[in-house]
């Protein structure tokens, strides 16, 4: 057996009115909680049970919509709880297949910098930049200690929601080295689309210009969401992340950036994927040494 | 030519069916029309098959002129509907020819009439659905809201011809009461809310803000006090935060314990601030006919009621239908 440093609560199960069942399998965020949500999750895809219709597996819970005439809710929580009891993620043997994923950021980048600048009023601490400030906070001495860190680890999507392709993204090393910061004080009205974003231990990647209330490190060429499909990434879903991607947000230079976007806009941009059989146990036991594995088959 | 021919957009009129499932997981809420009952019966007059598009109006109704022979019904919400500035029946099957002009004068209650025309609204069907979600531009008519102008596509109208005049009973009429009810299953994480601001929460009228929209209403009135703890690993500090998870379409969220959300039909889909329970489905067609200023409550009800709810919906329904056929 692998030896978890998380030990899961017994799940709560609730009813999110007629159409929705609602699970929570930790209050609290850890991998093994998020293995758990996306192993139950898959077992129930592959059921394809009548009534069912959305399976949303979450960062430390997931949620099913289903239609009531069709299955009745109560009946599916019996099963849910039997499924809590069977799906092991961290047994020696199971594995998850997932996409090992290159996504290049612009680490403190003019155009984030610039909207941050306007919204200093709503943060907790208006002198300093949101990198500044996550760094101070997390114990690094400099920002590019803190961009270091943000690049070296890869991420696992966690969820996938809010709007249309947003990631949340937890990262993959023990939690004494997860770095986390406070939302803003009060949301902004504005964050540019593509930015790389941070709030409680999520980073995420904004899909599409609007409201926001995390920090912001920085900005993503490539889109992660493209309503008009022309991307050969795109081409069986508007929406590119998926649940269980392992993201590795790659510090780039403005050279790089440039170049990606001359890409993005000619249509020619794909990114750098690598199909991967990954063991939650093997991860847990050794977390630094898969890490060096996944970018090792990533850039290979 | 079978179109519509928008002359006015009114305030906010959009291409709604009965939604777009499958796509939750993606962040992509189901839109479709907020109140399913009012669309589902207009669709009925005019002999439409279920799940025909139809559309949404806003507060304020568009001016539509017809381009060729069609039969029409306006549901929903009350306001004055005219054809050629002659005054017509709501809840009726009506009739059109090209170049009749249906229009709108002001609501006198509820908050979103519903318009069917035999055929359908024709425009493309998106992801297994017409429904309009404006917040990425997908789906309806160009991903958004009627514009002057604009001109809609129908669909073909080789519907089961319905009888001219039929009118839905009154009884079978959705009513606008003062304080709306809103039945709810209370729960998901409405441990993080004392057990006293609970039952003032489902106390206490709640008043419907300017911040009411398709996404979700924002209420005030009453002020929920959280129960104090240890910030789980990954929350955020802020005692309305949660590890973000899913949130149903209804659920109410507390940010701040004083300004309720209820997600609605373009929900998003998941967020990091408490939820404390879920309007019933049936009631989601109740929230969308109320409108800033109206005032709404909370009813605790369980699973069962819930699920009874649903069978009088369609009963209703089916009532509807058999008062037609007369």
């Amino acid at each position: 057996m692998a030896t978890t440093s998380v030990e899961l609560p017994r799940a709560r199960y609730d009813y999110g009115g007629d159409e929705f069942i609602f699970v929570e399998l930790d209050e609290a965020m850890s991998l093994e909680a998020n293995f758990k949500a996306m192993a139950i999750t898959s077992v129930l895809r592959e059921e394809n049970i009548e009534g069912v219709i959305d399976i949303c597996p979450s960062n430390a819970s997931y949620l099913i919509r289903i239609d009531p005439d069709r299955v009745h809710p109560a009946e599916l929580v019996a099963h849910l709880e039997s499924l809590e009891q069977t799906v092991q993620p961290l047994a020696e043997d199971k594995t998850l297949h997932t996409r090992l994923v290159d996504v290049p950021v612009l680490y403190n980048d003019p155009w984030t910098h610039e909207t941050l600048m306007r919204f200093r009023d709503r943060h907790q601490d208006p002198e300093a930049s949101d990198l500044e400030y996550a760094a101070r906070i997390n114990g690094f001495g400099t920002v590019s200690q803190l961009i270091d860190a943000l690049s070296g680890a890869p991420f696992l999507v966690t969820m996938i929601g809010f709007v249309p392709g947003l990631p949340f993204c937890y990262q993959m090393v023990p939690r004494d080295r997860q770095i986390e910061v406070p939302k803003y004080v009060r949301p902004r009205t504005d964050t540019p689309e593509r930015a790389f974003g941070y709030g409680g231990a999520f980073a995420v990647v904004y899909p599409v210009r609007g409201a926001g209330g995390y920090q912001l490190f920085g900005l993503a060429p490539a889109p992660v969401f493209d309503l008009t499909q022309s991307l050969a990434d795109f081409r069986d879903s508007i929406v590119f992340p998926r649940p269980g991607d392992i993201l590795r947000y790659r510090s780039i230079d403005q050279t790089e950036f440039d170049a990606v976007r001359a890409e993005v806009e000619k249509g020619t941009f794909h990114y750098r994927i690598r199909e991967y059989e990954f063991s939650p146990a093997h991860f847990l036991a050794d977390p630094d040494g898969v890490n060096v594995e996944l970018l090792e088959v990533l850039y290979r | 030519m079978s179109e519509l021919l928008v002359h006015r957009g009114g305030l906010h009129t959009t291409v709604q069916d009965i939604g777009r499932d499958g796509h939750y997981s993606l962040g992509i809420p189901p839109s479709g029309a907020m109140d399913q009952y009012s669309y589902r019966v207009a669709n009925m007059l005019v002999g439409n098959p279920d799940g025909a598009a139809a559309l949404e109006v806003t507060y304020v109704g568009p001016r539509i002129e017809f381009t060729d022979d069609r039969y029409v019904a306006v549901t929903g919400a009350e306001a004055a509907v005219t054809v050629n500035s002659e005054p017509v029946e709501r809840w009726s099957t009506l009739t059109v020819r090209a170049g009749d002009v249906l229009d709108f004068a002001m609501l006198t209650a509820g908050a979103r009439p519903y318009i069917a025309v035999s055929g359908g609204i024709g425009v493309d069907s998106y992801l297994g659905s017409r429904s309009t979600y404006t917040l990425t531009g997908l789906g309806g008519f160009q991903g958004r809201a009627l514009k002057n102008d604009d001109r809609l596509p129908l669909g073909d109208d080789s519907v089961a011809p319905p009888t001219v005049g039929s009118t839905v009973p009154e009884k079978l009429r959705p009513t606008f009461p003062e304080v709306a009810t809103l039945r709810t299953m209370i729960g998901l994480c409405s441990y993080r809310i004392t057990d006293e601001s609970m039952r003032e929460f489902t106390e206490v009228p709640w008043k419907v803000t300017k911040d009411a929209d398709r996404i979700g209403y924002r209420l005030r009135g009453g002020s929920l006090r959280f129960v104090d703890r240890k910030v789980p690993h990954g929350a955020g500090s802020d005692p309305a935060n949660v590890v973000d998870l899913g949130y149903p379409i209804g659920s109410i969220q507390v940010p701040g314990g004083d300004e309720p959300i209820v997600l609605l039909n373009d929900a998003v889909t998941a967020g990091g601030y408490a939820t404390v329970g879920t309007v019933v489905s049936v009631d989601r067609d109740t929230i969308a006919q109320t409108k800033s200023g109206d005032q709404v409550r909370f009813e605790p009800v369980d699973l069962d009621a819930a699920l009874a709810a649903r069978r009088d919906r369609r009963e209703r329904l089916e009532r509807t239908r058999e008062s037609l056929r007369r």
